[in-house]
């Protein structure tokens, strides 16, 4: 055995990325043979990123693009799981999802919800971030206060405002203090949709307040000062400085929220279960609803895709549109 | 915006925040404070806002009703292993995506960014059925399995690896030079640089794992199985009304210790999302 080979054989031997103990750099530097060893330091660095990456990149094959195959052949099936039967029945179930009637009426609640939170969530995480940003004393405070909701359990802070909306509970019981006769919240069709959307709202906006906020602490205070100079009003800074220099941010949130939006389903279940009627029923609750109460699952797979189909379009919507309007990228 | 204050501006600014604060705090003081009352203050009119008389019969119940303290270790278990096995997963790979040169490496990593494009409820079909056909249907295994491998983890990589690029060079060319491997640079050098970035990938993924709530109710059917979340809505009386007191006990238990450690850490919550979390 040549000491070549030798070396060779040790560096093979070696565990993927020298874990242990110095390995000297480069390993065959030692040999005077001109035939390099197949194990150089570059290879050996290679091997170690394929390991590195092997958990992620076969989680993502078994639990995402397997998944997705499959949802897709699914949905081309009629599936009886009583009866046990799988048949492939080409576009019957896209046929059916084209005239189910009560698609439309899913359809209109999912994208009511989604417009009503993203502008709420939105508009009111700018107020607090640009309150939160004076400079006052205390703003700490408030700002943990705002953020708590994110960190209590999506499903006890649901229930909660399901007990104030009850017709006799906090919130009726408050309002009639003042005088008012409050409406049974959860009952009213233009009321369940209010209530899941501002329960929603209170969660979750103490998220996108930290991301502005962060966003507005990089805007430098010399532009607001120059503005101030040339007698620009409050409104005037905010509406063509503030909002241009935040706009990545403004983005990049507002994906977040209309995708967080798309997947609401905790809310619904606990809350209104849909209704009434349908007027609440969103489309992954739909979809909940067929898969796995009235397994359907074929049907399921269908409207699984559309879902998708739904968030990938929005998705490269809003990245177009940040070519648009976005004011700069670095 | 830091334009010092006329007196009069603060406290009206005060004032601003202490209404818009209401809709934040109040649920839980009140989720809180009525669990303490006894049921027949529950809906009380006028409201009360302090609780006259406090009893503690809604939280003797909790556990009666239900196997609560087997659901509690539940959760509390499951989202400790989703945590860690997370941080180990999106460590390595982001930091190979973002640091170690091989051939592939572009695309693997398109590959991978696919599962931040499709909401898990979009797989949950398939994946129910892939879980049933390895009879692991009404265990705790899909509700650890994926999201450690799963979509889930696939953001926790992206901010990783976000996090490696932005290391210098040099610290790595100096950990070479002083004859440490791959793994030992990783684990030595890199890693301990990244606790921030660390720490908010560990705080998101516990709560989205204790958030939870669409994967254990497709899940799991057995009660000692079920999780926090599940567990709070299955507190009815024989006519499937809710059993206001004891859920509202139960939410309490369920949220005020991770208030309590969020008000503990308050900067590393707000701070960490804020600067490593999501930018860039």
């Amino acid at each position: 055995m040549s000491q070549t080979e030798e070396a060779a054989g040790r560096g093979a031997n070696r565990p993927a990325g020298g874990a242990g103990g110095p390995a000297p750099v480069p390993v065959d530097g030692s040999g005077g043979s001109a035939r390099r060893p197949f194990w150089t330091s570059r290879r050996r660095d290679q091997l170690t990123g394929y390991v590195f990456i092997a958990p992620q990149l076969f989680g993502s094959a078994v639990f995402v693009l397997l998944p997705l195959a499959l949802v897709v052949w699914y949905s081309l099936h009629e599936w009886n799981v009583l009866a046990g039967t799988f048949d492939y029945v080409g576009a019957e179930n896209y046929r059916a999802l084209a005239e189910d009637p009560t698609l439309p009426s899913v359809l209109r609640a999912t994208a009511l919800f989604s417009v009503g939170l993203v502008l709420c969530n939105l508009s009111l995480a700018l107020l607090l971030a640009v309150l939160l940003n004076q400079r006052l004393r205390g703003t700490v405070v408030f700002r943990t206060l705002f953020f708590s909701p994110v960190v209590v359990s999506l499903v006890a802070w649901t229930i909660v405002w399901g007990f104030l909306l009850q017709d006799n509970g906090g919130i009726n019981g408050l309002l009639d203090t003042i005088g008012v006769d409050g409406p049974n919240w959860l009952r009213g069709e233009a009321t369940a949709m209010v209530s899941v959307v501002v329960v929603q709202v209170f969660k979750n906006v103490g998220l996108n307040m930290v991301l502005f906020l962060a966003a507005l602490q990089g805007v430098p205070a010399e532009l607001y000062e120059a503005a101030e100079v040339d007698g620009a009003s409050r409104a005037r800074q905010f509406w063509r400085i503030t909002v241009p220099l935040i706009s990545p941010t403004i983005l990049l949130t507002s994906i977040i929220t209309v995708v967080g939006s798309l997947q609401v389903f905790a809310q619904i279940a606990v809350l209104t279960q849909g209704g009434p009627g349908t007027s609440t029923t969103v489309l992954v609750y739909y979809l909940y609803q067929q898969a796995f109460q009235f397994h359907h699952f074929g049907y399921g797979a269908t409207l699984s895709v559309l879902l998708f189909v739904i968030v990938l379009a929005l998705t490269v919507l809003q990245w177009q549109m940040r070519r648009r309007w976005v004011f700069h990228e670095s | 915006m830091s334009r010092r204050l006329s007196r009069r501006a603060r406290l009206t600014l005060y004032g601003v925040l202490l209404v818009l604060c209401v809709p934040f705090v109040f649920p839980t003081w009140w989720m809180v404070t009525s669990s303490l009352k006894p049921v027949s203050d529950i809906f009380a009119f006028p409201p009360k806002l302090v609780p006259t008389s406090v009893s503690l019969d809604a939280y003797q119940r909790v556990f009666e009703v239900q196997p609560f303290e087997r659901q509690y270790l539940n959760s509390l278990y499951i989202a400790l292993v989703v945590t860690a096995g997370t941080l180990a997963v999106s460590a390595l790979a982001g930091y190979a995506f973002a640091r170690i040169r091989f051939r592939g490496q572009n695309l693997l990593f398109l590959v991978v960014l696919v599962g931040l494009l499709i909401p898990s409820e979009v797989t949950i079909v398939p994946l129910f059925q892939m879980f049933l056909k390895l009879d692991l249907v009404d265990t705790h295994w899909p509700l650890i399995l994926v999201p450690i491998l799963g979509a889930p983890s696939v953001l926790a990589t992206f901010i990783m690896r976000q996090f490696f690029i932005s290391l210098p060079n040099e610290l790595e060319e100096a950990a070479r030079v002083d004859g440490l491997g791959r793994f030992a640079t990783f684990y030595r050098i890199a890693l301990p640089l990244a606790r921030p970035a660390l720490g908010a990938v560990a705080i998101f993924t516990f709560l989205h794992s204790w958030n939870l709530y669409l994967e254990p109710i497709v899940y799991l059917s057995t009660p000692e199985k079920f999780t926090l979340p599940q567990a709070l809505t299955q507190f009815v009386d024989a006519y499937g009304g809710p059993m206001w007191n004891v859920q509202l006990a139960a939410a309490s238990l369920t949220a005020i210790p991770v208030l309590l450690v969020f008000v503990i850490a308050q900067k590393q919550f707000v701070e960490g999302l804020a600067h490593t979390g999501l930018k860039g």
